[in-house]
């Protein structure tokens, strides 16, 4: 089925979602069960729990500032509560969502209680979702759309097939003048001259260089083998044998358009284009980060299955493994095994995939959102206080 | 891209799958293919991506969907070239149709992942 037209949501700052959900944002963890008691009371609105956010620090703490913001700022979401324990840094992630004109408002649970806040943020939440209701899809443009890539438990059918499908979208998105991001530093090393040779200038080139070599040098202070991480056991049983091995087939997806800018991790672009995104490439973590730099959907290739998915990001699964196509079909969304076979060329792969994203861009849900995958996971840089 | 569009490149490209190779080679010189089958040892069709050149190679050992194998011998210490570019370096030498994994091959750039 082809689209005719591609809609989404319109938001205040002129940047178009894909989906419209009214999120509950606990700042921290103690506040998850109450911003979950919150989602149960106004079903329909979406709670998103993590794991930190108390005793950070430095530049561990603006991250998770920075990630939280980032997604109440996210155009799939139409309007935020933000609940923390305290007033002060719940303000802060107000504050920081604000600047998007959506709407958004902060509570916070010292002096008030569970049950308190929970009617305070409830009452506040259900305004919201039934404003939210009433928005409409309006047409928009293509180029309009952040796209962002990642690929995970790959193998070597990702570097021969999947990977390069996604290139071809890649291309032709950046062509048509759309941005699109994509990141996984660690997973560069064997490659990393090829993404330093497309940096669009020597600035972005030593920005890039430079996010490199801090992270291979902590990785390598470390001092661990990392046979079994970085390759991961599930890339390993896949064929790939080493991290140089996997990070050409990684780089593969990134199509052959030369690289904008070099980002800090969450950090929105504000250069249309290939972006290139200091991250782990742990899915979730990632996707996470995505989703705070405004990314609306994202294109992940898999060998042996990953089976990620994001609360308010669609995640598009696709594979070339004709075994993880059969025996994990509920989580892929598009087979591309036939490249594998020679049925077909990477052209009319590309074709397949474009069509899909724009009925997921469109409305179609996912395989990991109609599976109900919720993965949001904030980056730790270093231990907290 | 309508879908009339989408089913002509579909035409033009299809091939018929009784001509499904074993392996595929990402690029002429590269020392592996890789297998898009589980392949039993024998001779088997492997394609080159980049030129599209057709080659018959004789496997010594079973490959599973997604390993390599070795297109010619390799000498211990040698770099393993895919894609065109260094993956690793061999462990020990390598016959031509054997299996080239972690068994064999390793990281030239984390030396400690061993």
């Amino acid at each position: 089925m082809a689209e005719e037209h591609l809609t989404g949501y319109r938001r205040p700052d002129g940047r178009v979602g894909i989906r419209n959900h009214v999120v509950i944002l606990p700042v921290d963890d103690l506040s998850n069960a109450v911003c979950e008691a919150v989602a149960r009371t106004v079903p329909g609105t979406l709670a998103l729990p993590h794991a930190y956010g108390r005793l950070q620090y430095g530049a561990d703490l603006e991250l998770t500032f920075r990630t939280l913001a980032g997604t109440g700022a996210n155009p799939n979401v139409a309007a935020v509560v933000v609940i923390g324990i305290e007033p002060n840094w719940t303000q802060r992630i107000v504050e920081g969502i604000a600047p998007s004109g959506k709407p958004v408002e902060g509570f916070s649970i010292e002096r008030f209680g569970d049950l308190k806040t929970l009617e305070r943020a409830a009452r506040v939440a259900q305004l919201m979702l039934q404003d939210a209701s009433e928005l409409r899809r309006e047409p928009l443009e293509r180029e309009e759309i952040v796209i962002s890539i990642k690929c995970g438990e790959s193998d070597t059918t990702t570097g021969l097939a999947s990977c390069p499908t996604v290139a071809q979208v890649v291309d032709r998105h950046v062509q048509a003048g759309g941005t699109v991001i994509f990141g996984e530093t660690s997973e560069l090393t064997g490659g990393e001259h090829l993404i330093a040779q497309r940096c669009i200038d020597e600035a972005v080139r030593a920005r890039f260089q430079a996010m490199y070599e801090d992270y291979i040098r902590e990785i390598e202070a470390s001092g661990a083998n990392l046979l079994g991480s970085q390759p991961t056991q599930g890339n390993i049983r896949g064929g790939l044998s080493t991290i140089e091995e996997k990070a050409l087939g990684n780089i593969a997806k990134t199509g052959t358009v030369p690289v904008v800018d070099a980002l800090e991790p969450a950090r929105a672009p504000t250069r249309r284009g290939l972006n290139f995104m200091d991250s782990s490439s742990a899915a979730a973590e990632f996707i996470t980060l995505m989703g705070a730099a405004g990314a609306v959907v994202h294109l992940f290739p898999t060998g042996q299955g990953n089976i990620v998915g994001h609360p308010i990001v669609p995640v598009i699964k696709i594979t070339a493994n004709p075994l993880t196509a059969e025996t994990m079909a509920e989580h892929i969304d598009l087979d591309v095994s036939g490249l594998l076979r020679r049925e077909y060329g990477l052209r009319e792969a590309g074709d397949r995939l474009m069509a899909l994203i724009d009925r997921t861009i469109n409305g179609r849900l996912t395989c990991a959102e109609a599976l109900g995958h919720r993965e949001f996971v904030l980056t730790k840089l270093y231990r907290s206080a | 891209m309508s879908m009339s569009q989408a089913q002509g490149q579909a035409r033009e490209e299809r091939r018929s799958p009784s001509a499904a190779p074993g392996f595929l080679i990402h690029n002429e010189g590269d020392h592996v293919a890789v297998a898009v089958q589980d392949v039993q040892p024998g001779r088997h069709s492997a394609v080159y991506m980049d030129s599209e050149r057709e080659i018959t190679i004789t496997v010594l050992e079973a490959i599973p969907l997604g390993h390599k194998v070795a297109l010619s011998d390799l000498n211990e210490g040698q770099a393993v070239i895919e894609y065109g570019l260094p993956i690793g370096l061999a462990r020990r030498p390598i016959q031509a149709g054997q299996h080239v994994h972690t068994h064999n091959i390793r990281s030239a750039r984390w030396q400690k992942s061993i």
